[in-house]
């Protein structure tokens, strides 16, 4: 396949979301502009201009109208899709990380890094029709976990909400009342930092990504490790196709390991990885520095790949993709 | 026709009369017959042609733009390639033919929702609004990405002409099994490259040794871990001369010694360096151990005495990868 290359950011890329319709992607990065591509052939569409500090994290509506970001400079702001105004700004206490809109979109989940004493937070925000109505308080406000939130999401139908992070630990809230309702069996579970999370379509199961150099893939709502997926290389990003069964990781070099391979350039690749067997059917080469967020098209005929080099691969599977042999 | 042509030679007497002339023909003084041959084959003369004296009196006399004929597209054919044939004046006036040919070429099928349709024409906002044709932020790779699927260790790599691998471009040459005298493991590496190759013991002779002439020139690195190289019949458990042998030890003689390496220059490296002056039997590049970069130089054998006189030749002086080379008959070992 012959994969294009957008070059829109001069920093490392930190998060890729196709829209509902497959037709947009966004990507943020370090810089501090989220861009809006068109995911068919990377045309660029346009640049949300107003942080001053890198964007960790964006969510964008069902409808495509909406764009929430999370960002370095201690605020989340939402837009507007089409034409790139800010439309309201959260301001938190510390950088803001993790963002996602809940099923629906009138909440927003928002996590905070630990700063200056302050713990680290997640913040349900609710997110109203008209912009102008929008205010900044919080519905809800969790605290407990030591350590950076990586990632936080909504769990099936919004009872509950996902959080994992720098502590390793994957918890699940409840919604209505904030409560820690389960913490993932610290003996199966991941042994350090877990960096990335991604949810299966119907959000029955989802992937989390560690540097422990593994994937694993957990159920929802009694939070049973399901499979595990190990590679050789720390995990920055996951990513499971919503059309065949198939799991993404994409991920760094160990630093160690650094001065003693020889700069053979784009070998920085993302696995593939059958997901019910847990092996290794693929990979995509061509990143000149570690993949850090990796996002696959609703229609699960193109995924893109964005790495530390600032730019986003986008791919087009060519048909022996929907041929490789699975049980 | 004649009367059009004799407006265009006269309207502007300073006007180079090589613009009428038909790049392929040879038009020498008779311009006149000639060029009225050209517009005939051409047949391309514009229909409306303006009367020269309503031409604008331009001072570079550059708007003939009519004389040309006009651009041709051959569409894309099955293979995606189309050409476009533009003509124009040169700086000196002279007429040129432009011939672009570029590649079309289907990614994807694309099929948009109703909504996705209209966010197609939606108007570009932020650093997007001032996006010049020439920004290049999209494009589409120039290398062919595979979908890599696993492989068994020793079985042949598929073409990856993604990297500019050397190791895969050494296993392109036939089913090179990658065996790794340091760990056993087979398939990921080279002994040379073994990520713990402080572990091996080194020896003087080799313990295990595969005829150098069974080795597929293809650079396999039957070099020892630990110090001088030692020829295969002195080493442990080698056979005594034979005619094969002696085959050997000819090799041996025609040993060039190539000094001056670059730090990541390896065996396949210099087999693709040296294989056009002949058939190569064995090439070496000294590694340290304790660093795993290359000691700066390397041996290699040629089949043919002559083939090395070649490659001394030619290659003595050589400019590779930023330092030069010094290629000579290599010293006798110090048995």
């Amino acid at each position: 396949m012959r994969p294009i290359l957008m070059k829109g950011h001069e920093r490392p890329l930190t998060f890729l979301k196709y829209n509902r319709d497959g037709d947009l992607l966004f990507s943020c990065a370090k810089d501090h502009t989220p861009t809006v591509w068109f995911a068919d052939n990377g045309e660029r569409l346009g640049t949300y201009r107003g942080h001053n500090g890198a964007v960790w994290c964006c969510d964008v509506s069902r409808d495509s109208t909406r764009l929430i970001t999370g960002s370095a400079d201690q605020s989340a702001k939402l837009w507007d899709v089409q034409t790139g105004t800010p439309l309201f700004t959260f301001n938190f206490d510390s950088p803001a990380r993790a963002v996602d809109f809940s099923v629906g979109d009138k909440l927003s989940v928002i996590t905070t890094d630990p700063f200056m004493g302050l713990s680290s937070a997640i913040h349900v925000k609710r997110i109203a029709a008209d912009p102008d109505d929008q205010i900044g308080e919080s519905v809800l406000v969790l605290k407990g976990p030591q350590g950076r939130i990586n990632r936080a999401v909504w769990g099936p139908l919004n009872r509950t909400i996902i959080s994992a992070g720098e502590d390793a630990v994957v918890r699940i809230w409840d919604t209505e009342t904030g409560k820690l309702l389960q913490e993932n069996d610290k003996d199966v579970g991941h042994k350090k930092t877990i960096t990335s999370l991604a949810k299966s379509t119907d959000a029955s199961h989802f992937l989390t990504g560690s540097l422990d150099k593994s994937a694993k893939l957990w159920d929802s709502m009694s939070l049973t490790l399901i499979k595990t997926y190990v590679t050789e290389r720390p995990v920055n990003a996951v990513a499971m196709s919503p059309l065949l069964n198939h799991v993404v990781l994409g991920g760094g070099q160990d630093a160690s390991s650094v001065t003693t391979t020889d700069h053979r350039a784009g070998k920085f690749e993302a696995k593939f990885y059958d997901k019910i067997l847990q092996e290794e059917i693929g990979g995509v080469k061509g990143h000149f520095g570690p993949i850090n967020a990796l996002a696959f098209n609703p229609d699960g005929k193109s995924f893109s790949s964005g790495g530390e080099d600032g730019y986003v691969r986008l791919h087009h599977f060519d048909s022996d993709y929907f041929k490789i042999p699975s049980i | 026709m004649l009367s059009y042509l004799n407006r265009s030679l006269y309207c502007n007497p300073s006007f180079p009369l090589a613009i009428i002339q038909n790049p392929q023909s040879t038009c020498t003084s008779s311009q006149i017959s000639n060029a009225a041959m050209v517009m005939d084959t051409l047949g391309n003369a514009p229909a409306q042609k303006p009367r020269w004296g309503e031409l604008e009196e331009e001072d570079d006399g550059s708007d003939y733009d009519f004389l040309l004929p006009p651009k041709q597209v051959i569409g894309p054919d099955e293979h995606g390639l189309k050409k476009v044939i533009e003509y124009k004046f040169n700086d000196e006036g002279n007429r040129v033919k432009i011939t672009t040919t570029t590649r079309v070429r289907k990614l994807a099928n694309a099929r948009l929702s109703k909504r996705a349709v209209e966010r197609r024409s939606w108007a570009k906002f932020g650093d997007a609004v001032h996006e010049d044709v020439g920004a290049r932020l999209t494009m589409v790779s120039t290398e062919e990405i595979i979908f890599e699927r696993p492989r068994a260790p020793g079985t042949k790599a598929e073409d990856s002409n993604a990297s500019g691998d050397p190791l895969a471009q050494m296993s392109k040459g036939g089913a090179v099994l990658m065996v790794c005298r340091t760990c056993g493991k087979k398939g990921d590496h080279w002994t040379s490259k073994c990520p713990y190759k402080d572990l091996a013991q080194p020896s003087e002779t080799f313990v295990e040794n595969p005829n150098p002439s069974d080795l597929p020139a293809t650079g396999a690195s039957g070099a020892t871990k630990g110090g001088a190289y030692v020829p295969p019949t002195m080493r442990a458990g080698a056979v005594r001369p034979t005619a094969g042998a002696d085959m050997r030890r000819r090799n041996d003689e025609n040993s060039v010694r190539v000094n001056n390496l670059s730090e990541d220059t390896r065996e396949p490296d210099l087999l693709e360096l040296f294989r056009p002056f002949g058939s190569v039997s064995r090439v070496y590049v000294a590694m340290d151990q304790k660093t795993g970069t290359s000691r700066g130089f390397g041996f290699v054998n040629f089949v043919r005495r002559e083939d090395g006189e070649r490659a001394i030749a030619k290659l003595n002086g050589y400019g590779y990868d930023n330092l030069i080379l010094s290629v000579e008959w290599a010293a006798p070992r110090a048995n």
